[in-house]
């Protein structure tokens, strides 16, 4: 990891700790749909990013040209995903393949049967993580926020848990956003709500609630002008993160009132009782 | 030593090919070693391996490289 | 087993304790700046942190407690409706080698010892049962050769065919012992640790097998991982601190919670009446030791502040408090109480021996007078905590445990 430079965007004071690796950005960059990987370079510097995403597929023999990793700068963090696999198996063999090519050994567990709504297998990819894990991967795993899921997950050895928002390219914003909460409260692990932001303001509240970190691919990829959507999540991402830990004010309690008729009422007695202590 | 054709089976295609190592089968295919992973037989070949790695008759071979994904 | 013999869980409680103590010295520290809109802030938070929990036990918080209690007001009501638990105590033994300075049963003359043999407290159990109570809480002293694990699992297995849910507040007991306590048919444990203050808790328990303070504080640990369901956590207030008691109670319970992800928490609050008060149950001068009285409002404090912080936690409020505050209480967080008391040895079928009470009761409603109370109140008395068979088939959690598995495991069961 590149120390020196530090790209806007990036924070030194509140690093996210995955795998041993310090973290100075919170949004993950996912490259599918981006068809232009030349414009890779450019998200970078404009948003800070630091982890990247990237798939791995047979090679096209009769058309060999494009190699993503040569549009992604050295010192970024590579996290392939197993996309494709429908099995634990497939997930594993995808993801042993992945480290062979020499990159790493973080690697997105994505087991996904479901070809209508792409929704993942939490059985297939707690069983995959147990297995990957045990051979040293820093594993992701991507779920639907169950918390009975993610706590597999946590015994499995996983380094992070990465509950959706919404179906996968769907751009819907935190529609699982009360089940997130629920596994940033419960779940010892970093939380990074991956799949369905649509907007930046929606991963700044996903931050805003807690959340690790996001990772954002199809709004990036499919904005007109991706640099420029990158910089505008960057900024989200930040300034969510930025919030939580400024610790937010006082939202009125229902039923607390000033003026309320009521007030007085539940401990009027112990005035009444003071004599007896 | 005579170079044979072999006939091997890349990503699922019955192909005839005259390399004698899988270093020698990236070049035919004209495939950077660096951007590849190899499987043979099902098993992971590691780079470092690929020029002593010698291929035979029937071989099924997968080779696949990062693309973009989410 | 002595306190420098014994070995705390390495993955305990135990462990936590510096942390823990730390985290308290701060938050109290900063709370002591804390204005009227932090206060305020802290009651507002949908999820509260160790940090608000010590502001809003502080003596900041004590200036909103209205506020407070309507919180918890509406939290109890969220989670648990109207419905409040009944139970009683039986006593099936006085006999205790603890000298414990502040208890009516402590070793020494001057009390008469009593221990039910099985035929009584069959007897007992029948009376009580008449009642219409579905819920027992057994209770022992400590005297592990006369009453031990054994006797105590005896006597669970002879309530579970009068009662569907049976729970024991006994003295720490080891994992076997509480294994076969479990499959006796007991759903849940008591244990107070009455301070978390590690000195003060030397001085209050100068002899016997209660002074090893770690011992006791592992018991819930082993319990849930023995199978038992729920587990009591208590501190006695009117011994130590107790705003640093009852923050170490709530940690200790979050902690177990966290583990035990299926286990339930609850608390109970008892706490000490200041010396000179008959009502307390003292050594034959009736004096009791009760070095730092705490006051209603304290004590209301206390309660709200922790249905707050632990909104999921059963509450139970024993007969120490009079009917007045028990009455006023309800509303506030408190989820289970009892009736138709007996806090000596037995006396459910015959009137128990003088002189054998552990403390004195200050609400005496029988069963009846008490669900009539409730009924009055607003509040729907419940009898049967879950729905359960009567003894013969596997009660719900045996017949749970068993489908995920090992009762011995207490980490969550493998993916595959």
């Amino acid at each position: 990891m590149d120390n020196s430079a530090q790209a806007p965007l990036q924070t030194a004071e509140d690093p996210l700790f995955i795998g041993g690796v310090g973290l100075k950005s919170r949004l993950f960059l996912g490259t599918g749909k981006l068809g232009r990987e030349e414009l890779i370079p450019e998200i970078v510097a404009a948003a800070g990013v630091q982890v990247i995403t990237v798939a791995l597929r047979r090679v096209d023999l009769s058309d060999k040209s494009g190699n993503v990793l040569s549009h992604i700068p050295v010192h970024v963090q590579l996290l392939p995903n197993t996309s494709g696999a429908r099995t634990a198996e497939e997930a594993v063999r995808i993801a042993r393949l992945a480290r062979a090519c020499g990159t790493g050994n973080w690697i997105k567990i994505e087991v996904i049967n479901d070809s209508v709504n792409l929704l993942p297998d939490g059985y297939g990819t707690a069983k995959a993580t147990e297995i990957l894990a045990k051979e040293g991967f820093v594993v992701l795993p991507y779920i639907n926020p169950d918390l009975y899921v993610a706590r597999d997950l946590v015994n499995a050895g996983a380094a992070a848990v990465m509950p959706l928002g919404a179906p996968i390219g769907s751009n819907r914003g935190l529609r699982t956003k009360e089940m997130i909460r629920i596994l940033i409260e419960e779940i010892d692990l970093p939380i990074i709500v991956d799949a369905g932001l649509g907007v930046p303001s929606h991963a700044c509240e996903a931050m805003e609630m807690g959340a690790a970190a996001c990772l954002i691919n199809t709004a990036i990829a499919t904005a007109s002008d991706p640099v420029h959507m990158a910089e505008a999540f960057g900024l989200a991402v930040a300034a969510g993160r930025a919030a939580l830990l400024a610790g937010p004010g006082r939202s009125l309690v229902a039923g607390a009132s000033a003026s309320s008729p009521e007030t007085g009422k539940l401990t009027a007695f112990l005035e009444a009782n003071a004599a007896s202590g | 030593m005579e170079q044979k054709t072999k006939e091997l089976v890349i990503n699922g295609e019955s192909r005839l090919c005259a390399a004698h190592s899988l270093s020698d089968l990236l070049k035919e295919l004209g495939l950077g070693e660096s951007a590849v992973v190899a499987e043979i037989n099902g098993k992971i070949v590691s780079r470092q391996d690929f020029a002593v790695t010698i291929l035979a008759f029937g071989d099924k071979i997968e080779l696949a490289r990062f693309v973009g994904g989410g | 087993m002595t306190e420098k013999s014994f070995i705390p869980l390495g993955d305990g409680f135990f462990h936590q304790l510096a942390d823990k103590k730390r985290v308290f010295a701060a938050a109290a520290q900063k709370a002591e700046n804390a204005g009227r809109e932090d206060v305020l802030r802290a009651i507002g938070k949908s999820v509260l942190d160790e940090d608000d929990f010590v502001l809003l036990t502080s003596p900041a918080a004590s200036r909103e407690l209205e506020a407070l209690a309507e919180r918890a007001l509406s939290e109890t009501l969220r989670r648990f409706g109207r419905a409040k638990q009944l139970f009683a105590p039986l006593y099936l033994s006085n006999y205790c080698t603890n000298s414990c300075v502040y208890c009516g049963f402590h070793a020494g003359p001057g009390i008469k010892r009593k221990a039910l043999s099985p035929d009584e407290i069959e007897t007992e159990l029948k009376a009580l049962a008449a009642t219409g109570l579905r819920q027992v809480l057994l209770l022992t002293g400590d005297a592990p050769k006369r009453t031990g694990g054994s006797y105590i699992a005896l006597a669970v297995d002879m309530a579970a065919r009068y009662f569907p849910t049976v729970g024991i507040e006994v003295p720490a007991l080891t994992l076997e012992e509480y294994a076969q306590i479990a499959k006796a048919g007991a759903g849940s444990m008591t244990m107070f640790q009455e301070t978390y203050d590690q000195r003060l808790y030397a001085r209050l328990h100068p002899a016997g097998p209660k002074r090893v303070f770690a011992n006791r504080l592992d018991a819930p640990h082993r319990a849930l991982m023995a199978g038992i369901r729920q587990v009591n956590f208590g501190v006695l207030l009117g011994l130590g601190d107790w705003r640093f008691d009852v923050f170490m109670m709530a940690a200790h319970a979050r902690f177990l919670q966290r583990m035990f992800p299926e286990a339930e928490t609850a608390f109970s609050l008892p706490r000490l009446r200041p010396i000179g008060e008959r009502k307390n149950g003292g050594d034959e001068n009736g004096r009791v030791f009760v070095p730092s009285p705490v006051k209603d409002r304290d004590f209301v404090q206390a309660l709200t502040a922790l249905r707050c912080f632990v909104p999921q936690a059963g509450i139970t409020l024993s007969t120490r408090e009079s009917a007045f505050m028990r009455d006023r209480l309800l509303p506030l967080g408190v989820t289970k109480i009892s009736a138709g008391v007996c806090t000596g040895v037995g006396g459910y079928a015959q009137p128990a021996p003088e002189k054998t009470v552990q403390f004195f009761i200050d609400d005496e409603r029988s069963v009846d007078e008490m669900r009539d109370s409730l009924g009055k109140l607003g509040f729907q008395p419940v009898f049967s905590d879950w729905l359960l068979p009567e003894k013969g088939e596997l009660p719900l959690s045996q017949a749970l445990r068993r489908s995920l598995g090992d009762l011995g495991h207490h980490k969550s069961r493998a993916p595959f």
